[in-house]
């Protein structure tokens, strides 16, 4: 069990700055992220796109705004569980909070700031019948860990960068790994395509193009995946895992059922302090709402400061918090 | 004023009025008319998460670039009539369209 006094769900930049804000006021903070990195949609979306709006900066890329809110927060040493998902939260006697991840990492923390975004990053499933029944049992939408693939046959589907980098990262690896797209050539990184090419007409790797998943089959675990082929014929071919990588979309998830009061898929707070209706739970940046709300990382960044005033209470509620300035006191490194 | 009509995610058809000469997206324009779709990117063409469908009008419409072409690509239920609305500008040749929100997320 991970203990910390503020566990933030979302790692991206106003996550990320309410860890400063947390550590000003000597709150120690744990961050939890489904994906793999921090960044949130900054690294996720648009790393090499410029922002105008941040103060202070004229033009930043999305990425460097990133690694300088990592720099930033380095003094109160944050703790990190990325790639994984809160499925559960649970509010204790007393008040305090654990926090359970899809691979079943659990975090007790005396507060909860939920700073989501647009919500989950999920990946988007192509629609086929039985799919879901076959996830974790050989259906997978994000690679791990290579190994895992190791000697075993692979169906891949998608047309975008991420579906031929990793066909061809799991070519050398797998048993065999088959390429599904539904069009005729591919509109991903060239260099990339080239390279799938090339496997493909010395035989490394079964490229179907102008064909379309149809289902996944066997008894209890994936042991086929059919296919209607360019001539419009269904095909089957032998599989151990389906991987469908068709990009991620963002989705309310778990979050929707813990009892948080939401106006289209955002969390209503008060402008206060940016509190939900459970106590113990802030919510900030884009996953908030309240009158005259702007999804801007300014505003997320301004909420995080008001949330740590108020979430002292909950961490020290014995001691007064006396308001400093950075100028006066500087940074008290953890 | 230019006319279109737009079908949401549970399939219900209204039209949709906008002035001439506004400069902005069907994206924008859809999000301001509180349809439930989806906008990560802000406009950028790079999540792919405003799919709609042209269901009419689509020989009108200017024709998506490569980067749109790129997003559209990449989604699992896209077909020829596949657009994103951020690339959409609004003018005369959206008149009588339709267009299906594909994408857009369940609200409560």
């Amino acid at each position: 069990m991970v203990e910390t006094d503020i566990c933030i769900i979302g790692a991206g930049p106003v996550g990320l700055f309410a860890v400063f804000e947390a550590g000003l006021l000597k709150m120690r903070c744990h961050v939890v992220d489904v994906l793999p990195q921090i960044g949130g949609q900054l690294s996720e979306i648009y790393p090499k796109k410029p922002i105008y709006d941040i103060p202070g900066f004229p033009e930043v890329k999305a990425q460097e705004l990133v690694e300088n809110l990592r720099r930033q927060i380095v003094p109160f040493k944050p703790t990190f569980t990325l790639g994984e998902k809160v499925n559960s939260l649970e509010k204790k006697e007393g008040g305090s909070f654990i926090l359970t991840t899809s691979d079943e990492t659990e975090i007790h923390s005396k507060v909860v700031v939920i700073a989501g975004g647009l919500g989950c990053f999920e990946p988007r499933k192509p629609e086929l019948e039985n799919l879901e029944n076959f996830e974790g049992k050989g259906v997978v939408y994000m690679v791990k860990d290579p190994e895992t693939f190791r000697n075993k046959k692979l169906v891949i589907a998608g047309g975008g960068d991420s579906a031929l980098d990793w066909t061809i990262y799991l070519a050398e690896l797998a048993e065999n790994v088959t390429l599904i797209h539904r069009n005729e050539s591919f509109r991903g990184t060239p260099d990339s395509a080239e390279k799938v090419a090339e496997l493909a007409s010395s035989g490394k790797i079964n490229l179907l193009l102008n064909s379309n998943l149809q289902a996944v089959h066997g008894n209890g675990v994936v042991r086929s995946v059919s296919y209607i082929d360019k001539e419009k014929k269904v095909r089957e071919i032998d599989a151990d895992y389906l991987i469908p990588l068709f990009g991620l979309s963002p989705k309310l998830g778990p979050m929707a059922g813990w009892g948080l009061n939401l106006d289209k898929n955002a969390i209503q707070v008060n402008t206060l302090d940016y509190a939900t209706n459970i106590e113990g739970i802030f919510a900030i940046g884009d996953i908030n709402t309240y009158p005259g709300k702007l999804k801007l990382i300014l505003c997320g960044f301004h909420e995080a400061a008001l949330m740590a005033q108020s979430a002292f209470k909950f961490v020290y509620p014995q001691q007064k918090l006396s308001f400093k300035y950075t100028t006066v006191n500087g940074i008290n490194a953890f | 004023m230019i006319s279109f009509q737009v079908e949401d995610i549970s399939g219900i058809v209204k039209t949709v009025e906008v002035p001439e000469g506004i400069s902005l997206s069907l994206m924008e324009v859809l999000k301001a008319s509180d349809y439930s779709i989806l906008a990560t990117c802000g406009g950028m063409a790079l999540c792919a998460t405003c799919h709609v469908e042209v269901k009419k009008g689509e020989e009108n419409l200017s024709k998506p670039n490569d980067i749109e072409l790129d997003m559209i690509d990449t989604l699992p239920n896209a077909d020829s009539r596949s657009r994103l609305a951020c690339q959409i500008r609004i003018e005369e040749c959206l008149q009588d369209a339709l267009f299906s929100i594909k994408d857009g997320h369940q609200t409560d």
